[in-house]
């Protein structure tokens, strides 16, 4: 039987699977997992049927704990029951997966595996997450490719529900969960005959029921736990057979044939290598390589790593085999081996002594670990372990794949040996995110593998920021199925979908001679090679390239397409490359566009088609010259004056040389220095703006809002302008004190991303022209050079005396340096305000704990981090624990500086004699509630220590090294709504019913943004997000609310666009009330679906009608017999309607079910009105006597 | 008993009162309500074709935004099997429309683009609705755009919609023709069956505060309809197409004024949002008590009976017209 081929990822092929061969998933999103709970939620939501005809039911909970509770509940009372998950949501789920193995329940958890946090976080893949849960008593299968993916789901589900073993059936993250590819489809019925009804009824019959009841997870004692743990023993040794049996069954269905242990290359290999995952595909292409050339040399691919099948295994390996090469894509630090390693050795050792293994030698064997975080894993690298094992030493405990100068654990490589098919089409695209690459070569590879007899692969290679940020995609297309499990390295075809690209990477590294270079470019064919930088151009010469240029840009404006030259590159592809018929693409590229955009109307489509069409007549080759003739090479990647470690380490991986750094080059702890953004000049903005000094009233409101701190502002001694640019500006300040000096607002225009904020949020226009207003976009071509040197000339001008600003007003914070800058978030943010805020209120005295979230990624992600340091060196100092526990994290912070401080006055008391009486009780009776007060104590902290400096006694030496925490700190607790709402609302919960000092800031995106659009509980109601496809039914958590009941904690909601003043207000009170501060706000967000542009209208928006009204909550009030609760903001005046559906969340409710839309509208409006009511009735509270106030309060007291 | 009756692109009404599109008529139970209080006939609000492309515009570039951008988030929004970008919601309104009343149903469409005028109209007719009414609504500003072919482009239209629907086809214009004379009789001649006049444009206003335009509407008073008399009145009898003032239509005489001018229906909206939907009652027993106080026994009876050709001084409608006013205003100065 025929089965249709298909061309998908590895998450949609297993989710496949898992969907159909379950009655329940709880699923909670983290990445790379996140996109098979997003498909099984799509198909609950289309109606689509399991194998029993039922739709399942996807749960999303607030965290991967409570995806594991819910599934082992479910499991308990009898439904089958699946979850997706990765990395630490896998860590989250380990204590009910011993529970479930324990109670013997069959179940498979499908996991994209990924690298746990350590020294620091890491999306991608390898195996420490499995490998973390391999004691829970799960089962754990393998799979290395796209076909496996679902080949092993099904198996798995098969096996486990035979078995009563639960699974975990795990894949390589992004690798094989991202990688795109052809495979053979696996048909409902195929799912059908591999799964056995009886052991589904069985599974059913064996769960809780009060018709039938019994207990289960009792407590047992120490005269039964033991024998009890060891009675599920038959179960295990019965799995592998099983899990055999249900591999024999797939073969017999469709074709392919596995084994527990799969053993490939030549039959008399005494050289072998042991590997699982995606690096087990790659290992056999270079294997069958070798082989062919007649190395001995083989690898056995591991399939099923637990329960590990010692005699399978030995029985895998050849007899002839003499060494052995076992890698792990782990670290287990401190271990003999990492967990293969160790369980090859023990099964070898084991198989030899009981005389079943096929060889009476014992090899060697050694281990290694490769492919950390996604590390490459190259042909070169799999024959570089192979070489090894030639030695008569080989090495033990090695790494391949990078250079190991400290410990020298190494393997030399040669990274040129290639075993790419030739007969395959090896194709690299460079786009801009938002360009529509990715998306127009997904297509692409959909065409060609479908329309096509032709193989097709794809992975894509993203950026670590999140606006402007750099794709590359590889593509490869062959008569023959595509085992390169690797990127490209050497490509026949690069195209260069950004000019800008080329004047900073060597796009043509990896083009192979005699390759097609295809540029976009403003350039004609004519003009283009000399605006090539030398290198490019040495590469087209030397490799004889064949070079087409389009002005794809141009194009598509012409096709009313923006910015979107995705269906124009992807045209002249199809074009060049020949991989069909012109005719017979053009044609496939529209079919596709029709069903890709098609729903979202026929102008869409037209006006992709119009693109298609025009296309190919602005497509030109270039007459390559024969000689070099650019005089300009590259642009460095940071400027000279940049700090060492900045020049050696972040500026190469800036330029994306991070793989051939050493491992001395880093730190060893995960510790890096801050403010290294200001060296990454990305100029990604195609407009900046310019400050207009005639038209500015000096507001502020341009800076407080620039998500990326580039407008700053100034003011200074007028001496200062005699070494200004001709272009420099400045202007009397408007400050009546400040009148004889000069003010400058500033902006940085190579690290603007143009996102046009700072235009809306002016509030002044120009009275001879008013589109213009005080600060205005230009064209970043023509500007950038004059604002280049000015923002320099600014950078040299000293920061203004915080004495002598007032932080109350947004006029003044202005004046405050950003210690949180030019960060990587999305352009048009509505995050980083605040977070820029508390850095320029706060920062010097700033410890910040930040949950796991876009914040985290914005403010921690290599290779620069934007917070960033002071004149003085002071700033804030950041880190990210985990997503659950950043409430906790922060609040160890503080106990912690509590301590510290409680510490130092102790000694200080001690020290009195040394010190001197006036100065310690000066330390110790500080006001440091203002600036001036910080000021005066870190003068009084210096003073100490240098009076301590001479001393040796064990006191004073203490003191010094605390000294510092005399000084007043600041600790904010920083994080999403998914951390706040959901996931970390326990510890928040519990940190904010402390008596500690604690600030915590809840960025409400109402919506998890970092991993793409899930739903959370901060998601209102009549909002669509991912697992709420048909609009949430439920209302938004009032958190702030919640927070309000224990009276002890100051709450307040902000808006920043809404309301500026009041922000700057609440987060000054926050940082000033003694107690737990919670700070909710509103912050505008890409996944609503709008031109952020207008992020700060739509606050206003979402203020006016209700949805997000203004209030500080503050207990001091009470003791002065004030209401605590001051509503700020006005009773609603504007339609709910017309805040919302300016917003793609809401809007595509409306176009896609109107019906429902209509109806969680009205229910919505309701919310808002009730919502209303309640603040007003809490604001309109009577308000004590300060007579009666004491009283109460002296009576409560008292009573305690 | 008098006769209200009226012919109007080939369909009879009870009564000469329509009205004309807003708002108003996006409610069933409007429309219902425009029924009883004594409507002959409703136009709905306008399908804009911009209106569709500028959604669906809208929506794919909000989709896309951020779209395989960062490895985590490779999109932002589930995936939606359908969108109702298309005509289908007015179509469907249309549809329940003509279910829920008896008086006729008249279609409004605003297109762009020449496919889009054809496929909504013939979208239109297939749904039910008993005329159409072309609502070419369009301020060339260019500089480089000739008289010539603003009409031409109305012409045409309106030739190419009738080629290809049945049902009866009414074209409605603005007032800014160099020779509006001819440019209604070429549209008539294209096969309009009704000529509506005129269109009420937006008008820019400014916000001297916060320096803004504010594109605004302000609701048409009595004093609007004299430029439809005018035309209406001119018009009578040299073209073949029926005529529909709309704009300014507020009282029972306004309406008479129309018929008399030579209009087969007048058209109201502002009226019915200044006073409500009850309003359509006022008018009618208006028309109504001065038909019997005057002895008309029909509304066709005084249709034309003051059009330009039926006074005793044709002059009155032109240019002479212009001093006379002014005269008067000064004398009473």
């Amino acid at each position: 039987m025929s089965r249709p081929m298909i061309t998908i990822d590895g998450n949609e092929a297993v989710a496949r699977i898992a969907y159909l061969t379950n009655d329940v998933a709880a699923i909670y999103p983290i990445t790379p997992s996140s996109g098979m709970g997003e498909w099984a939620d799509q198909w609950a939501s289309e109606g689509k049927k399991n194998i029993w005809g039922a739709v399942p039911v996807v749960v999303e909970m607030q965290s991967e704990a409570g995806a594991a509770g819910a599934v082992h509940g479910a499991l308990q009372t009898g439904a089958l029951t699946t979850t997706f998950t990765a990395s630490q949501g896998l860590m989250l789920m380990l204590p009910n997966m011993y529970k479930i193995a324990g109670e013997l329940t069959s179940c498979v958890i499908h996991v994209s595996a990924r690298t746990l946090a350590s020294q620091a976080l890491s999306i991608f893949g390898d195996h420490s997450d499995v490998m973390a849960a391999r004691s829970t008593g799960f089962a754990l299968l393998s799979s290395s490719s796209v076909q496996e993916s679902g080949d092993f789901a099904l198996i798995a589900q098969a096996a486990s529900l035979e078995s009563r073993i639960p699974f975990i059936h795990f894949f390589d993250g992004f690798r094989t969960s991202h990688e795109v590819n052809k495979t053979e489809e696996l048909t409902e019925e195929d799912v059908r005959a591999m799964i056995d009804d009886e052991f589904v009824r069985a599974h059913r019959a064996r769960a809780m029921s009060p018709d039938h009841p019994v207990v289960r997870g009792t407590a047992q004692n120490p005269d039964v736990y033991f024998q009890c743990r060891e009675a599920v023993n038959p179960f295990y040794n019965a799995c592998p057979g099983i899990v055999q049996k249900a591999m024999d069954k797939l073969g017999a269905l469709v074709g392919r044939h596995y084994h527990l242990f799969d053993y490939v290359g030549a039959p008399d290999a005494d050289r072998v290598m042991v590997i699982m995952g995606s690096g087990a595909e790659a290992a056999h292409e270079v294997v069958e390589f070798l082989a062919n050339q007649r190395e001995k040399v083989g690898v056995v691919k591991v399939r099923l790593f637990r329960p590990f099948s010692s005699t399978d295994f030995v029985r895998a390996l050849p007899k002839t085999v003499q060494k052995i090469a076992v890698l792990d894509r782990t670290k287990e630090p401190g271990s003999a081996g990492e967990p293969l390693y160790l369980d090859v050795m023990a099964s070898v050792a084991q198989g030899l002594a009981s005389g079943i293994a096929p060889f009476t030698t014992m090899p060697r064997i050694v281990g290694g670990r490769y492919g950390l975080s996604s590390k490459e894993f190259t042909p070169g690298m799999i024959k570089g372990v192979l070489d090894e094992l030639k030695k008569d030493n080989p090495k033990n405990g090695f790494t391949v794949g990078i250079v190991d100068d400290v410990t020298h654990t190494s393997l030399e490589y040669d990274p040129n040996f290639s075993t790419e098919d030739p007969g395959t089409v090896r194709a690299i695209f460079y786009g801009l995110g938002a360009d529509g690459t990715v998306g127009a070569n997904k297509n692409s590879i959909k065409i060609i593998g479908e329309d096509t007899p032709n193989y097709a692969q794809g992975y894509f290679v993203y950026d670590s920021k999140k606006s402007g940020s750099m794709t590359v995609s590889h593509l490869r297309f062959g008569p023959r199925p595509i085992k390169s499990i690797y990127l490209i390295t050497k490509a026949n075809f690069v195209a260069c979908h950004q000019f800008t690209f080329v004047d900073r990477y060597n796009v043509l590294q990896c083009a192979e001679p005699g390759a097609t270079f295809l540029l976009n470019s403003p350039y004609g064919p004519e003009e283009v090679w000399d605006h090539l930088p030398r290198t490019i151009q040495r590469e087209i010469i030397d490799k004889k390239l064949k070079f087409y240029v389009i002005d794809a840009v141009k194009v598509a404006r012409e096709a009313g397409m923006g910015g979107r030259i995705n269906t124009v590159m992807q045209t002249c592809f199809f074009a060049i490359s020949g991989i069909l018929p012109r005719e017979e693409a053009i044609e496939a590229i529209k079919q596709s566009i029709k069903k890709t955009y098609g729903r979202r109307g026929e102008s869409i489509v037209q006006k992709n088609w119009a693109a298609v069409d025009m296309s190919l007549d602005h497509l030109h080759q270039v007459q390559v010259p024969d000689k070099v003739s650019s005089a300009f090479d590259f642009r460095p990647p940071v400027p000279e004056e940049a700090p060492d470690f900045v020049k050696e380490v972040t500026a190469r991986i800036i330029a994306g040389e991070g793989d051939n750094l050493p491992v001395s080059a880093f730190p060893v702890d995960g510790t890096f220095p801050t403010a290294t953004t200001r060296w990454e000049k990305r100029n990604i903005g195609l407009e900046v703006p310019i400050w207009d000094p005639d038209v500015c009233i000096q507001c502020g409101k341009c800076a407080l809002v620039c998500p990326h701190a580039v407008i700053r502002a100034k003011i200074y001694d007028p001496k200062t302008l005699e070494n200004a640019p001709d272009t420099f500006r400045s202007a009397e300040p408007k400050w009546r004190e400040f009148k004889d000096l000069r003010f400058t607002l500033q902006i940085s225009p190579e690290d603007c991303t143009g996102c046009g904020l700072c235009v809306q949020a002016c509030p002044a226009k120009n009275k001879r022209e008013v589109r213009l207003k005080a600060i205005n976009m230009e064209p970043i071509l023509k500007v950038r050079e004059q604002e280049c040197a000015n923002w320099r000339f600014f950078e040299s001008i000293p920061e203004f005396d915080r004495l002598k600003v007032n932080t109350s007003t947004v006029k003044d914070v202005q004046l405050l340096q950003p210690l949180f800058e030019f960060s990587g978030c999305c352009a048009g943010c509505g995050e980083t305000p605040y977070v820029k805020l508390v850095s320029q209120l706060f920062g010097d005295r700033a410890y910040v704990a930040n949950a796991t979230g876009c914040s985290s990624i914005y403010g921690g992600n290599l290779p620069t981090t934007p917070w960033a340091v002071n004149g003085e060196g002071r700033g804030p100092t950041w880190s990210n624990s985990l997503f659950e526990d950043n409430a906790e994290f922060g609040f160890g912070m503080r106990v912690s500086i509590d301590k510290q401080n409680e510490y130092a006055k102790l000694l200080l008391r001690q020290l009195e004699n040394t010190v001197g009486t006036q100065l310690v009780e000066e330390i110790l009776q500080a006001d440091q509630s203002d600036e001036a007060g910080i000021k005066a104590q870190r003068e009084r902290v210096a003073l100490l220590k240098q009076k301590l400096q001479g001393s040796e006694t064990p006191e004073a030496r203490e003191l010094l090294s605390v000294a510092d925490m005399l000084v007043r700190k600041s600790v904010w607790i920083m994080g999403g709504d998914g951390w706040a709402y959901d996931i970390g609302y326990g510890g928040l919960d519990h940190v904010i019913a402390s008596d500690r000092d604690i600030n915590i800031l809840v960025l409400d995106t109402e919506v998890y943004s970092n991993t793409g659009g899930q739903c959370s509980k901060a998601t209102p109601r009549a909002a669509v997000a991912k697992f709420a496809a048909a609009g949430k039914p439920v209302g938004k958590k009032d958190l702030a609310l919640m927070a309000m009941t224990y009276g002890t904690a100051y709450v307040a909601k902000v808006a920043m666009g809404a309301n500026d003043v009041h922000t700057v207000r609440a987060f000054r009170e926050a940082e000033a009330y003694k107690g737990p501060s919670l700070l909710i706000a509103y912050s505008h967000c890409i996944a609503h679906g709008y031109n952020l542009t207008m992020g700060l209208e739509q606050q206003k928006a979402a203020v006016q009608s209700g949805h997000w009204p203004l209030f500080r909550y503050n207990p001091d009030l009470c003791k002065e017999g004030k209401n605590p609760f001051q509503l700020d903001s006005k009773a609603p005046t504007l339609p709910l309607e017309k805040y919302i559906y300016n917003e793609t969340r809401y809007k595509m409710l409306a176009l896609s079910s109107p019906e429902t839309a209509k109806k969680l509208l009205q229910q919505a409006e309701a919310d808002v009105l009730q919502r209303w009511r309640l603040y007003e009735y809490l604001a309109a509270m009577p308000k004590w006597s300060q007579e009666e106030a004491a009283e109460k309060i002296e009576t409560a007291t008292t009573n305690q | 008993m008098v006769d209200t009756n009226t012919k109007y692109l080939g369909l009879t009404l009870r009564n000469p009162l329509v009205v004309s599109p807003s708002p108003l008529s996006q409610s069933l139970d409007n429309i219902r309500h425009m029924e009883d209080a004594g409507a002959g006939a409703v136009v709905l609000h306008s399908l804009f074709e911009e209106q569709l492309t500028y959604d669906s515009h809208a929506l794919n570039a909000n989709l896309c935004q951020g779209e395989e951008t960062f490895a985590e988030a490779l999109t932002y929004f589930p995936h939606m099997s359908e969108f109702k970008m298309g005509p289908e919601g007015y179509l469907e309104h249309l549809r329940q429309a003509k279910e829920a009343v008896d008086i006729p149903i008249i279609g409004s469409l605003n297109g762009v683009s020449s496919g889009g005028w054809l496929e909504y109209a013939r979208r239109i007719e297939e749904a039910g609705a008993d005329a159409l009414e072309l609502n070419v609504y369009y301020i060339p500003t260019s500089v480089d755009m000739t008289g010539e072919y603003v009409r031409d482009l109305h012409v045409n239209i309106v030739r190419d919609v009738k080629a290809n629907v049945k049902i009866p086809v009414a074209v409605k214009i603005s007032p800014f023709f160099s020779a509006l004379a001819y440019v209604a009789r070429l549209l008539s001649q294209a096969g309009a069956d009704g000529l509506v006049i005129f269109n009420r444009f937006y008008q820019p206003d400014f916000d001297l505060e916060n320096l803004e335009v504010k594109p605004n509407l302000r609701l048409s008073s009595s004093g609007t309809l004299r430029l439809r008399l005018r035309w209406a009145a001119i018009l009578y009898g040299r073209i073949t197409s029926d005529i529909a003032i709309t704009g300014g239509v507020h009282t029972p005489e306004d309406v008479i004024k129309c018929m008399m001018a030579g209009a087969k229906v007048a058209m109201t909206t502002s009226a019915l949002l200044k006073h409500g939907i009850d309003h359509l009652s006022v008018l009618r027993d208006g028309v109504v008590r001065w038909m019997e106080e005057h002895e008309y026994d029909s509304i066709e009876m005084m249709q034309g009976s003051m059009s330009q050709k039926s006074v005793a001084e044709p002059a009155a409608f032109e240019r002479a017209n212009y001093i006379n006013i002014l005269t008067s205003y000064t004398a009473e100065m």
